[in-house]
C-alpha cells in the first residue's frame, strides 16, 4: 500500500531529523559540561525525557495523518459509490460554534465565580468605592453585551451555515438599523464617559478640608527600593536636591532647609485610619510605579518630576483580617512599571492603622539627619537651636540635642 | 462623484503595459531581488512567519518561567548558554524575552508580517493595477524590514543581550546602560532596527497610498474599492503620520545615549554618582512613542478588519451589511486614533486635565468599533455561510475583537486605569486584540489568497484543526490573565514567588502555560500545511472561493503585470453576492450591468436617469413575460 510507505517513510525521515538534532544538541552539551566544570550535571535522562516528548508529539502528528487519510479514503469511498460528498464539513464546523458558544458560555460563568472570588478585597479607600463602584457597572454592561454579540456571533454560525440548497438574503445595507447601532453604543459610552469622568476628578482634584489637612509622606523610588520620608513634627517634608545625594545622604535631602531636620524614615509605611494623606512621589533613576492595589492607588514616579497622590484610607489592616478572614492579610506597595532586574520585587509593607497607634509609632523613627550629616553640613548657626525646641519629646532627639551641642563647640 | 452606468463614461490612461516578454529573470531578480509585488508579497509573508515563529518561542520560554518559577529546565542552558545557567531563566533575560517578543510581535508580524503581505498583494490586484506605483521603493522596502529584522535578532548574539526595557523602551531604564544590560549595546540595536524598520513602513506606505490614488483601473471609483483596500489605505495613511514620530523620538533617544544630551533625562543618580543631565523628561518619550503607539494598534487591527470584511462577506455569500458605514466607521478610527495616545498614560502624572480629555476621546472610538461589530453580525445574518478556514479564522476574529474591545472600554476609563495600569488585565487586553484578533486576521488571509499566492490550496481539514485548536487556546490563554490583573498582579513581573497574594495564582499560570504550548504546538499544523501545500497542494483553480474582487481574475500563473490582456474594467461594487435574480451567487466586479438586467436594482444606477431608463424598459419587457413563463 502507497499509504503504509507514505507513512514508514516520513517515520524514517522523522527518526532521522532527531537522531541528527539530538546527537548535535548531545556534543553542544558535552563542549558545555566541560567549561563548566563546577557542577556537571548528567544530562542524559533530560535528553531521553525530551526525546520522549519529541517521539509523543510525532506519533501524535502521525496519528493526525492517518485520521486524516481515513476521512479522505471515507470521502472517496462515497464519492465513488455516487452518494453526497462524504462529511459536511459546514455542518461540523457550524455544530462545533455552537458547541463551542454553550462550553463557552460556561466557562465565562465559571471564571466569574472562580476565579472572580480570588480577587482583591473590598477597596480599602474612599475614592477605592467609587472606582469599584465605576468598575462593578462597566462589568455589568461589558459583560451584557459579552454574552449577547457572541450568542448571536455563533448562533448565526450555526444556523446560516451552508446547506447547499438555500440562497443567501440580500441585505447590503439598512440606515435605520445602522443608526440603532451608532446611537445605542454612542449613549452607553456617553454615560460611562460622564461617570469616569468624574470620579477622575474627584480622585485629583480634591478640595482642601482645612479641619482635616493631609499626612504628607514623601516616597522615594530607586532600583529597587522605596525610601519613605515621613515630615516629622512640623508636617511638612523638607527640601531635596538629587545633586546633594552621596553615600550618607541617599535622599540628597537639603538640610540647610529647616523643615528637613525633623523629617524621619519610615522603614514600612504606616498610615492612620480616616486621615488623608498626600504621597509626595520622587524617583531616583528610572521610572518606578507607585502602587497599592488594596487602595486603588497607582501614579508613575519620574525623576526630574514630581508627583501627587491624595487619598484617604478607611480600613485598618486589622479590620482588613476580619474581613478576609486572613489573619496574615497584608496591605503592600509594589512596583508596576518595569525597572530593571529586580523589578519583581520592589515591596514595602504597608499597615493602616488607628490614630492612637500611628501616634504611638511615629515618634519612635530615626529622624533622617544622622550625626555624620551634621558633619557634612556644617549646619548654620542659627538653625540649630530651633531643633531642640521642636523635638524635644523623644529620645532620639534628645540625643539629636547633644550632638548639635557638640557641634558647636 | 462616480457614474456607474451600462455605457462606459471613464477616462482613465492605461499604465504602461509591462508585461512583454524583454524580462530576463534570473533567480536572483525572480526570487531575492524581486520588484514583482507579488513576490514581494510573498517574502513579507514567509519573513513574517518565521519572525513570529520565533517570537512564539520566546513566549513559551517565558511561559515557562511564569509556571515553574523554581523548577530548572538543563536544557535550556544547553542552547541559551549563561542566560539560563543552571537550567533556569535569569531575571534580566526574562525583561529581554518580553521586550523582544512584543517588539517582533507587534512591528515585524503584526505590521510588516500583515500589511507588508497583504497591502502588497492585494492593493494591485485589487484595484487593478499592473503592479506598485514604484516596484523598486517596494524592493527597497523589504530589503530594509529583513535588515531590521537580522539586527533585532543579531541582538541575542552579544556579550550583554538584547534589549530589555519593555517592548515601549522608556527612558532612563532604557538610556542608561547601567539601569539594566541589555540598555548597553542590545538597546543600541533595537534603537537601529527600529529606525530601518521604521523606512522599510514608510517606503510601502507611500507606495500603497499612491498605488490606491493613482492607479485604479477604468470603473474603480474609490467608493467601488473593497473594504481590504478601504482597510489597507488609511492604515498606510496612518503609518505615513505616525511613524515618523518614532523615528523622532528614536533619535532624541540615541542622541541621549550616545552623545550626551538630555532629552529624556533630567535629575538622575545611579547609585551615589550624579548623573550631569538636566532639563529633560522621560514623560517627552512616553508622548512621542504613544503618538505612534496608538496608532499602531489601529495599524494593527484596521487591515485585520479590512480583510475579515471581505472573507466574511464571500463566505456568508452575501454582501457585507453597511459598506458604506464600514468605511465610515475605518475612517473615524483612522481620526480619531491620532488623539487618544495619552490613554496609555493615564498614571504617568501627567496633568490629570488631559487624563480627562484623553478619556473621552478613547471611549469615543468605542463607537465605529461598535458599529463595525454589528455589521459583521448582520452579514452573518441569513447567510449561506461556507466555514473554509479563513471564514472560521474571520469569525474568531470577531469574536475575538468583541472581548478585546470591551476590556478595553475598562482601560479606556482613566479612573479604572488607575488600578488597572500596568497589570495583567492590560496584557490580557491587547493579546485578545492584537494577539489574537489581528492575528487571526492575518491567518484569515492567508488561507484566503494562498492560492493567489502560490497557486495552490491549503488543505481545509488541516485547517479546521489549527483553528479549533488555536481558538480555544488562545481563550484558555488569555482569559484567565484578566483575574490576574483585577487582582492586582503587576506585569513584567519574572516571578510571582516573592508575594504572598501571588501564590494562589500559580496553578492558573501552569494552565495558562500548558494552553500556551498546546497552541503553539497547534501552529506546526498551520506551519506543516502551509509549507507542504506551497509545493504539493491541490492546483488552485482561478476562482476557489467564487469571489467578486478583481484578483480572481488573474490567471493562477503569476506574470509580472498581473493581467495577461488589457487590464479590465469595473462596472460596479465588489459585494453583489446572491443578488436575487442572478443566476449565480456572485456576480464579479467585472460584469457589466447591461449583461445582469435581470438582477439590476434601482440603487445601482445611483440617480444615472439614462441607465435608469434603459432598466425599465428592458423590466417592462421581461419581467412579466418570465412571470408568465413560471
Amino acid at each position: 500500500m502507497s499509504l503504509k510507505k507514505l507513512i514508514s517513510n516520513k517515520t524514517m525521515a522523522a527518526l532521522a531529523v532527531i537522531l541528527t538534532a539530538f546527537a548535535s544538541t548531545t556534543a553542544f552539551a558535552q563542549a558545555a559540561a566541560a567549561a563548566a566544570t563546577a557542577k556537571p550535571i548528567d544530562m542524559g535522562p533530560i535528553y531521553k525525557s525530551t526525546l520522549f516528548y519529541v517521539l509523543l508529539f510525532l506519533l501524535l502528528c502521525l496519528f493526525i495523518a492517518i485520521v486524516g487519510k481515513a476521512l479522505r479514503v471515507y470521502e472517496l469511498t462515497r464519492e465513488t459509490q455516487g452518494k453526497s460528498e462524504g462529511i459536511n464539513w459546514d455542518t461540523v464546523n457550524g455544530v462545533l460554534f455552537a458547541v463551542f458558544l454553550v462550553v463557552g458560555l460556561y466557562g465565562v460563568y465559571w471564571e466569574y465565580t472562580v476565579h472572580g472570588e480570588m480577587l482583591l478585597p473590598e477597596a480599602a479607600s474612599e475614592h477605592g468605592k467609587k472606582i469599584d463602584e465605576m468598575f462593578n457597572l462597566t462589568l455589568v454592561i461589558t459583560t451584557i453585551v459579552f454574552v449577547l454579540t457572541h450568542i448571536v456571533l455563533f448562533a448565526f454560525a450555526y444556523f446560516y451555515k451552508s446547506t447547499g440548497k438555500r440562497k443567501a438574503y440580500y441585505y447590503p445595507h439598512n440606515n435605520a438599523l445602522e443608526r440603532v447601532w451608532t446611537i445605542i453604543p454612542a449613549l452607553v459610552l456617553t454615560v460611562l464617559v460622564l461617570m469616569g469622568f468624574l470620579t477622575w476628578r474627584s480622585i485629583f482634584y480634591k478640595i482642601e478640608d482645612p479641619k482635616n489637612k493631609p499626612l504628607s509622606i514623601e516616597v522615594t523610588s530607586s532600583q529597587f527600593q522605596w525610601d519613605v520620608r515621613y515630615p516629622g513634627k512640623d508636617g511638612v517634608v523638607g527640601v531635596k536636591n538629587y545633586k546633594k545625594i552621596t553615600a550618607l545622604n541617599a535622599l540628597g535631602i537639603d538640610f540647610n532647609d529647616k523643615n528637613s531636620l525633623d523629617d524621619q524614615v519610615g522603614e514600612e509605611i504606616v498610615l492612620p485610619v480616616n486621615k488623608p494623606v498626600r504621597f509626595i512621589l520622587t524617583s531616583k533613576d528610572v521610572l518606578h510605579s507607585f502602587y497599592m492595589p488594596h487602595f486603588r492607588v497607582q501614579l508613575n514616579t519620574v525623576p526630574g518630576m514630581t508627583s501627587y497622590f491624595e487619598f484617604t484610607p478607611t480600613i485598618t489592616t486589622e479590620e482588613m483580617k476580619v474581613k478576609t478572614n486572613d489573619p496574615s492579610f497584608k496591605y503592600l506597595l509594589l512596583c508596576a512599571k518595569i525597572c530593571g532586574t529586580n523589578h519583581y520585587n520592589m515591596q514595602k509593607p504597608v499597615r493602616v492603622v488607628t490614630q492612637a497607634e500611628y501616634d504611638e509609632w511615629v515618634v519612635k523613627n530615626a529622624t533622617y539627619l544622622t550625626d555624620d550629616l551634621r558633619k557634612v553640613f556644617n549646619l548654620p548657626v542659627p538653625v540649630a537651636p530651633a531643633v531642640p525646641v521642636k523635638a524635644d519629646t523623644t529620645a532620639k532627639d534628645t540625643t539629636a540635642k547633644t550632638n548639635q551641642i557638640a557641634l558647636k563647640k | 462623484m462616480s457614474t456607474i452606468s451600462l455605457q462606459d463614461t471613464h477616462h482613465h490612461d492605461n499604465h504602461d503595459d509591462h508585461g512583454h516578454g524583454h524580462h530576463h529573470e534570473t533567480f536572483l531578480t525572480k526570487y531575492v531581488f524581486s520588484q514583482d509585488h507579488k513576490m514581494i508579497a510573498k517574502q513579507f509573508l514567509i519573513t513574517g512567519i518565521i519572525m513570529a515563529v520565533i517570537a512564539m518561542g520566546l513566549s513559551i520560554l517565558f511561559r515557562l518561567q511564569l509556571a515553574w518559577p523554581d523548577k530548572s529546565f538543563p536544557l535550556l542552558e544547553s542552547f541559551l548558554g549563561k542566560w539560563a545557567e543552571g537550567g533556569r531563566i535569569k531575571p534580566d533575560f526574562y525583561l529581554a524575552l518580553v521586550t523582544i517578543h512584543g517588539t517582533i510581535m507587534v512591528f515585524f508580524v503584526l505590521t510588516a508580517g500583515l500589511s507588508g503581505t497583504f497591502s502588497n498583494l492585494l492593493i494591485p490586484l485589487q484595484v487593478g493595477a499592473r503592479d506598485m506605483a514604484s516596484p523598486f521603493l517596494n524592493m527597497l522596502s523589504y530589503w530594509f524590514f529583513f535588515s531590521a529584522c537580522v539586527i533585532m535578532m543579531g541582538s541575542f548574539f552579544i556579550q550583554t543581550g538584547p534589549a530589555s526595557a519593555g517592548w515601549t523602551i522608556y527612558p532612563p531604564l532604557s538610556a542608561i546602560p547601567k539601569a539594566i544590560d541589555g540598555s548597553a549595546m542590545g538597546m543600541t540595536m533595537w534603537l537601529i532596527s527600529m529606525v530601518l524598520f521604521v523606512a522599510s513602513s514608510l517606503m510601502g506606505g507611500i507606495n500603497y497610498v499612491t498605488t490606491v490614488l493613482n492607479m485604479r483601473t477604468k470603473g474603480m471609483d474609490l467608493w467601488k474599492m473593497p473594504l481590504t483596500i478601504w482597510a489597507f489605505f488609511l492604515t498606510a495613511i496612518l503609518g505615513i503620520l505616525s511613524f515618523p514620530v518614532l523615528v523622532a523620538g528614536v533619535v532624541l533617544l540615541i542622541f541621549d545615549r550616545s552623545f550626551g544630551t538630555s532629552f529624556y533625562l533630567s535629575d538622575i543618580v545611579m547609585g551615589t554618582q550624579v548623573l550631569p543631565n538636566e532639563g529633560g523628561s522621560p514623560i517627552l518619550w512616553q508622548h512621542l512613542f504613544w503618538f505612534l503607539g496608538h496608532p499602531e494598534v489601529y495599524i494593527v487591527i484596521m487591515p485585520a478588519l479590512g480583510i475579515s470584511s471581505e472573507i466574511i462577506s464571500v463566505n456568508s455569500r452575501k454582501p457585507i451589511f453597511g459598506y458604506h458605514a464600514m468605511i465610515y466607521s475605518l475612517i473615524g478610527i483612522t481620526t480619531l486614533s491620532f488623539i487618544v495616545w495619552g490613554h496609555h498614560m493615564f498614571v504617568t502624572g501627567m496633568n490629570p486635565l488631559l487624563g480627562g480629555v484623553f478619556m473621552i476621546t478613547t471611549l469615543i472610538i468605542a463607537v465605529p468599533s461598535a458599529v463595525k461589530t454589528f455589521n459583521y453580525l448582520a452579514t452573518l445574518w441569513r447567510g449561506n455561510i461556507r466555514f473554509t478556514p479563513a471564514m472560521l479564522f474571520a469569525i474568531g476574529l470577531v469574536s475575538f475583537f468583541i472581548s478585546g474591545g470591551l476590556t478595553g472600554i475598562f482601560l479606556g476609563n482613566a479612573a479604572l486605569d488607575i488600578n488597572l495600569h500596568d497589570t495583567y488585565f492590560v496584557v490580557a487586553h491587547f493579546h485578545l486584540v492584537m494577539g489574537s484578533a489581528a492575528i487571526f486576521g492575518m491567518l484569515a488571509g492567508v488561507y484566503h489568497w494562498f492560492p493567489k499566492m502560490f497557486g495552490r490550496m491549503m488543505n481545509a481539514k488541516l485547517g479546521y484543526l489549527h483553528f479549533w485548536l488555536t481558538f480555544i487556546c488562545a481563550y484558555l490563554v488569555f482569559f484567565p490573565l484578566h483575574f490576574l490583573g483585577l487582582d492586582g498582579v503587576p506585569r513584567r513581573y519574572y516571578a510571582f514567588t516573592e508575594f504572598e497574594f501571588m501564590n494562589k495564582w500559580l496553578t492558573v499560570n501552569v494552565f495558562v502555560t500548558w494552553a500556551a504550548i498546546i497552541a503553539a504546538l497547534a501552529q506546526v499544523a498551520f506551519l506543516f500545511n502551509f509549507f507542504y501545500s506551497i509545493f504539493r497542494g491541490k492546483k488552485a483553480p482561478q476562482n476557489p472561493w467564487e469571489a467578486n474582487t478583481l484578483e480572481w481574475t488573474t490567471p493562477v500563473e503569476h506574470l509580472h503585470g498581473n493581467w495577461p490582456g488589457e487590464i479590465p474594467t469595473v462596472y460596479r461594487w465588489p459585494y453583489d453576492y446572491s443578488k436575487p435574480g442572478a443566476e449565480e451567487d456572485f456576480i464579479p466586479q467585472t460584469v457589466p450591468f447591461s449583461q445582469t438586467m435581470s438582477s439590476n436594482l434601482p440603487h445601482d444606477f445611483e440617480g444615472n436617469t439614462e441607465a435608469e431608463e434603459i432598466q425599465k424598459d428592458w423590466d417592462a419587457k421581461n419581467k412579466p413575460a418570465t412571470e408568465e413563463a413560471e
